[in-house]
Protein backbone atom coordinates (compact mmCIF):
# COMPACT_ATOMS: atom_id res chain seq x y z
CA UNK A 1 0.00 0.00 0.00
CA UNK A 2 1.37 3.29 -1.33
CA UNK A 3 1.05 6.07 1.23
CA UNK A 4 -0.27 9.18 -0.44
CA UNK A 5 0.70 12.57 0.52
CA UNK A 6 -2.40 15.58 0.35
CA UNK A 7 -1.55 18.46 -1.26
CA UNK A 8 -1.35 20.69 1.74
CA UNK A 9 1.84 19.20 3.24
CA UNK A 10 3.64 19.08 0.42
CA UNK A 11 3.83 22.68 -0.75
CA UNK A 12 6.44 23.41 2.00
CA UNK A 13 9.73 23.14 -0.27
CA UNK A 14 8.39 23.50 -3.48
CA UNK A 15 5.95 26.50 -4.47
CA UNK A 16 3.34 25.98 -6.60
CA UNK A 17 1.42 28.55 -8.74
CA UNK A 18 -0.83 28.72 -11.75
CA UNK A 19 0.62 32.40 -12.48
CA UNK A 20 3.54 33.04 -14.57
CA UNK A 21 5.39 34.54 -12.17
CA UNK A 22 5.29 34.46 -7.88
CA UNK A 23 4.66 37.97 -6.50
CA UNK A 24 7.34 39.17 -4.18
CA UNK A 25 9.59 37.30 -6.02
CA UNK A 26 11.99 37.09 -8.86
CA UNK A 27 12.69 33.74 -10.88
CA UNK A 28 15.87 33.89 -11.63
CA UNK A 29 16.84 30.78 -14.01
CA UNK A 30 14.04 28.41 -15.91
CA UNK A 31 15.02 24.83 -15.83
CA UNK A 32 11.54 23.80 -18.46
CA UNK A 33 8.89 21.71 -18.34
CA UNK A 34 8.05 19.16 -15.20
CA UNK A 35 5.23 16.85 -15.35
CA UNK A 36 3.82 13.85 -13.52
CA UNK A 37 1.45 11.47 -14.20
CA UNK A 38 -0.84 8.62 -12.77
CA UNK A 39 -3.26 5.95 -14.20
CA UNK A 40 -5.62 5.36 -11.52
CA UNK A 41 -8.01 2.19 -12.18
CA UNK A 42 -11.54 2.41 -9.95
CA UNK A 43 -12.04 0.03 -6.61
CA UNK A 44 -14.99 -2.74 -6.49
CA UNK A 45 -16.04 -1.36 -3.39
CA UNK A 46 -16.14 2.40 -4.41
CA UNK A 47 -17.86 1.28 -7.54
CA UNK A 48 -20.84 -0.84 -5.71
CA UNK A 49 -21.42 2.22 -3.84
CA UNK A 50 -21.40 4.31 -6.48
CA UNK A 51 -24.02 2.27 -8.83
CA UNK A 52 -26.22 2.84 -5.72
CA UNK A 53 -25.81 6.69 -6.01
CA UNK A 54 -26.44 6.40 -9.53
CA UNK A 55 -29.68 5.65 -8.83
CA UNK A 56 -30.41 9.11 -6.74
CA UNK A 57 -28.09 11.44 -8.22
CA UNK A 58 -25.57 13.32 -5.84
CA UNK A 59 -21.92 13.22 -4.70
CA UNK A 60 -19.96 10.00 -4.97
CA UNK A 61 -17.37 11.07 -2.16
CA UNK A 62 -15.47 7.72 -2.58
CA UNK A 63 -14.37 9.09 -6.71
CA UNK A 64 -13.86 12.59 -5.68
CA UNK A 65 -10.96 11.42 -2.92
CA UNK A 66 -10.17 9.05 -5.55
CA UNK A 67 -9.08 11.04 -7.89
CA UNK A 68 -7.53 13.97 -5.36
CA UNK A 69 -5.30 11.12 -4.07
CA UNK A 70 -4.52 10.73 -7.60
CA UNK A 71 -3.83 13.89 -8.56
CA UNK A 72 -1.81 14.62 -5.44
CA UNK A 73 0.42 11.44 -6.71
CA UNK A 74 1.04 12.94 -10.20
CA UNK A 75 1.94 16.41 -8.24
CA UNK A 76 4.09 14.54 -6.00
CA UNK A 77 5.95 13.26 -9.12
CA UNK A 78 6.04 16.73 -10.65
CA UNK A 79 7.52 18.11 -7.75
CA UNK A 80 10.55 15.14 -7.22
CA UNK A 81 11.31 15.92 -11.02
CA UNK A 82 11.70 19.88 -10.29
CA UNK A 83 13.81 19.19 -6.70
CA UNK A 84 16.12 17.02 -8.93
CA UNK A 85 16.78 19.71 -11.12
CA UNK A 86 17.30 22.34 -8.52
CA UNK A 87 14.16 24.26 -8.83
CA UNK A 88 12.01 25.83 -5.53
CA UNK A 89 9.01 26.56 -7.58
CA UNK A 90 6.55 25.53 -10.18
CA UNK A 91 5.03 27.89 -12.31
CA UNK A 92 2.30 28.28 -14.69
CA UNK A 93 0.89 24.92 -13.67
CA UNK A 94 -1.75 23.16 -15.27
CA UNK A 95 -3.57 19.67 -15.02
CA UNK A 96 -5.17 17.36 -17.61
CA UNK A 97 -7.19 14.19 -17.48
CA UNK A 98 -8.12 11.55 -20.00
CA UNK A 99 -10.31 8.43 -20.06
CA UNK A 100 -7.51 5.76 -21.10
CA UNK A 101 -9.70 2.98 -21.12
CA UNK A 102 -12.96 1.67 -19.25
CA UNK A 103 -12.44 1.93 -15.45
CA UNK A 104 -9.39 4.01 -15.33
CA UNK A 105 -8.40 7.78 -15.45
CA UNK A 106 -5.15 9.38 -16.07
CA UNK A 107 -4.19 12.05 -13.90
CA UNK A 108 -1.63 14.54 -15.87
CA UNK A 109 0.49 17.84 -14.03
CA UNK A 110 2.67 19.90 -15.59
CA UNK A 111 4.17 23.26 -15.70
CA UNK A 112 7.90 25.47 -14.88
CA UNK A 113 11.01 24.45 -12.77
CA UNK A 114 12.18 27.87 -11.79
CA UNK A 115 14.59 28.99 -9.14
CA UNK A 116 13.64 32.15 -7.12
CA UNK A 117 14.90 34.53 -5.05
CA UNK B 1 -44.16 -8.32 -15.17
CA UNK B 2 -41.26 -7.90 -12.30
CA UNK B 3 -39.03 -6.47 -15.82
CA UNK B 4 -41.09 -3.82 -15.81
CA UNK B 5 -41.75 -2.86 -12.35
CA UNK B 6 -38.44 -2.39 -11.35
CA UNK B 7 -37.70 0.43 -13.96
CA UNK B 8 -40.48 2.02 -13.04
CA UNK B 9 -39.77 1.74 -9.39
CA UNK B 10 -36.15 3.04 -10.00
CA UNK B 11 -37.33 5.98 -12.48
CA UNK B 12 -40.01 6.79 -9.19
CA UNK B 13 -37.28 7.05 -6.29
CA UNK B 14 -34.52 8.34 -8.78
CA UNK B 15 -36.93 11.31 -9.88
CA UNK B 16 -37.93 11.80 -6.28
CA UNK B 17 -34.77 11.66 -4.09
CA UNK B 18 -33.02 13.00 -6.92
CA UNK B 19 -35.39 16.34 -7.14
CA UNK B 20 -34.50 16.57 -3.42
CA UNK B 21 -30.92 15.90 -3.07
CA UNK B 22 -31.05 18.54 -6.22
CA UNK B 23 -32.87 21.33 -4.25
CA UNK B 24 -30.92 20.89 -1.23
CA UNK B 25 -27.43 20.99 -2.82
CA UNK B 26 -28.59 24.05 -5.01
CA UNK B 27 -29.56 25.95 -1.31
CA UNK B 28 -26.36 25.07 0.31
CA UNK B 29 -24.37 26.35 -3.10
CA UNK B 30 -26.46 29.21 -2.67
CA UNK B 31 -25.73 30.21 1.26
CA UNK B 32 -22.02 29.40 0.49
CA UNK B 33 -21.42 31.55 -2.53
CA UNK B 34 -22.86 34.52 -0.73
CA UNK B 35 -20.71 33.93 2.50
CA UNK B 36 -17.59 33.80 -0.42
CA UNK B 37 -18.47 36.40 -2.21
CA UNK B 38 -15.56 38.49 -1.33
CA UNK B 39 -13.32 36.50 -2.46
CA UNK B 40 -12.72 37.64 -5.97
CA UNK B 41 -11.70 34.57 -8.08
CA UNK B 42 -10.37 35.55 -11.68
CA UNK B 43 -8.99 34.12 -14.75
CA UNK B 44 -6.31 36.17 -15.35
CA UNK B 45 -2.91 36.18 -14.35
CA UNK B 46 -1.53 39.59 -14.86
CA UNK B 47 0.45 39.87 -11.78
CA UNK B 48 3.31 42.17 -12.77
CA UNK B 49 3.55 45.17 -10.81
CA UNK B 50 4.54 47.23 -13.61
CA UNK B 51 1.94 46.38 -15.58
CA UNK B 52 -1.22 45.86 -12.82
CA UNK B 53 -0.59 47.51 -9.64
CA UNK B 54 -3.84 46.42 -8.20
CA UNK B 55 -1.53 43.16 -7.20
CA UNK B 56 1.64 44.81 -6.35
CA UNK B 57 0.85 43.85 -2.62
CA UNK B 58 0.26 40.49 -2.42
CA UNK B 59 3.41 39.30 -0.41
CA UNK B 60 2.09 36.14 -1.03
CA UNK B 61 0.78 33.10 -3.01
CA UNK B 62 -0.54 29.55 -2.42
CA UNK B 63 -1.73 26.71 -4.78
CA UNK B 64 -5.57 26.12 -4.05
CA UNK B 65 -7.88 23.31 -5.10
CA UNK B 66 -11.43 21.94 -5.07
CA UNK B 67 -13.15 19.06 -6.84
CA UNK B 68 -16.12 17.41 -6.66
CA UNK B 69 -17.51 14.30 -8.73
CA UNK B 70 -21.46 14.82 -9.42
CA UNK B 71 -23.55 11.56 -10.51
CA UNK B 72 -26.43 11.46 -12.33
CA UNK B 73 -29.56 10.38 -11.10
CA UNK B 74 -31.62 7.31 -12.70
CA UNK B 75 -34.76 9.40 -14.03
CA UNK B 76 -32.41 12.50 -15.46
CA UNK B 77 -30.42 9.29 -17.38
CA UNK B 78 -33.77 8.41 -18.61
CA UNK B 79 -34.97 11.66 -19.80
CA UNK B 80 -31.74 12.30 -21.60
CA UNK B 81 -31.92 9.03 -22.86
CA UNK B 82 -35.93 10.27 -24.91
CA UNK B 83 -33.62 13.95 -25.66
CA UNK B 84 -31.15 11.42 -27.84
CA UNK B 85 -34.06 10.06 -29.89
CA UNK B 86 -35.60 13.92 -30.77
CA UNK B 87 -31.81 15.88 -29.85
CA UNK B 88 -31.83 19.66 -28.12
CA UNK B 89 -31.11 21.03 -25.20
CA UNK B 90 -30.67 18.16 -22.22
CA UNK B 91 -31.52 20.57 -19.25
CA UNK B 92 -31.29 17.78 -16.85
CA UNK B 93 -27.87 17.24 -17.78
CA UNK B 94 -26.89 21.17 -17.38
CA UNK B 95 -28.23 21.59 -13.91
CA UNK B 96 -26.12 18.01 -13.39
CA UNK B 97 -22.47 19.86 -14.92
CA UNK B 98 -23.96 23.61 -13.28
CA UNK B 99 -23.65 21.74 -9.51
CA UNK B 100 -20.59 20.40 -10.26
CA UNK B 101 -18.71 22.95 -11.58
CA UNK B 102 -20.14 25.81 -8.68
CA UNK B 103 -19.28 22.89 -6.01
CA UNK B 104 -15.30 22.44 -7.14
CA UNK B 105 -15.46 26.03 -7.47
CA UNK B 106 -16.77 26.88 -4.11
CA UNK B 107 -14.75 24.33 -2.47
CA UNK B 108 -11.61 25.90 -4.04
CA UNK B 109 -12.54 28.93 -2.23
CA UNK B 110 -12.96 27.20 1.27
CA UNK B 111 -9.83 25.41 0.87
CA UNK B 112 -8.30 28.73 1.00
CA UNK B 113 -10.31 30.93 4.01
CA UNK B 114 -7.70 33.75 4.54
CA UNK B 115 -7.39 34.50 1.14
CA UNK B 116 -7.43 38.00 -0.43
CA UNK B 117 -8.48 35.90 -3.68
CA UNK B 118 -7.50 33.89 -6.48
CA UNK B 119 -6.32 34.05 -9.42
CA UNK B 120 -5.88 32.42 -12.99
CA UNK B 121 -8.30 29.63 -12.17
CA UNK B 122 -8.81 27.14 -14.32
CA UNK B 123 -11.85 24.26 -14.68
CA UNK B 124 -10.91 21.30 -15.35
CA UNK B 125 -14.26 18.63 -16.57
CA UNK B 126 -13.83 14.73 -16.88
CA UNK B 127 -16.52 12.36 -17.61
CA UNK B 128 -16.09 8.98 -15.24
CA UNK B 129 -18.00 6.28 -17.43
CA UNK B 130 -17.93 2.08 -17.59
CA UNK B 131 -20.36 -0.18 -16.16
CA UNK B 132 -23.35 2.22 -17.08
CA UNK B 133 -22.37 4.61 -14.91
CA UNK B 134 -22.95 8.12 -15.82
CA UNK B 135 -20.70 10.86 -13.37
CA UNK B 136 -18.45 14.20 -13.76
CA UNK B 137 -15.49 15.39 -12.38
CA UNK B 138 -15.00 18.85 -11.98
CA UNK B 139 -11.51 20.00 -10.48
CA UNK B 140 -11.23 23.97 -10.00
CA UNK B 141 -7.73 24.72 -9.07
CA UNK B 142 -5.76 28.52 -9.53
CA UNK B 143 -3.75 30.53 -7.10
CA UNK B 144 -4.75 31.96 -3.59
CA UNK B 145 -3.06 35.33 -3.04
CA UNK B 146 -2.68 37.18 0.47
CA UNK B 147 -1.18 40.11 1.74
CA UNK B 148 0.71 39.64 4.02
CA UNK B 149 3.64 37.21 4.33
CA UNK B 150 2.83 35.25 7.45
CA UNK B 151 0.39 32.22 7.48
CA UNK B 152 -2.81 34.14 8.14
CA UNK B 153 -5.56 30.65 8.53
CA UNK B 154 -6.78 31.99 11.75
CA UNK B 155 -7.42 35.44 11.15
CA UNK B 156 -9.81 34.87 7.89
CA UNK B 157 -12.30 37.99 8.77
CA UNK B 158 -10.05 40.12 10.20
CA UNK B 159 -8.28 41.28 7.60
CA UNK B 160 -10.45 42.76 5.38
Amino acid sequence: MMVIPRVSSMEKTVILSTLQTIPGRTIREHYGLVSGSTIRAKHVGRDFAAGLKNIFGGELKGYTELLQESRSEATERMIAQAEQMGANAIVNIRYATSAVAPGAAELFAYGTAVFTE
Amino acid sequence: MLNLLIPIILLVLGYLIGTLLEKRHFESLRDREKKLLDTPVVTFDELDPATNPDFAYFQRTEFAQGSVVVSVDYFKQFLAGLRNIFGGRVSSYETLIDRARREAVLRLKESVPGANGIANMRIETATLSGSGLGAVEVYAYGTALYESALTCATDSGQTM
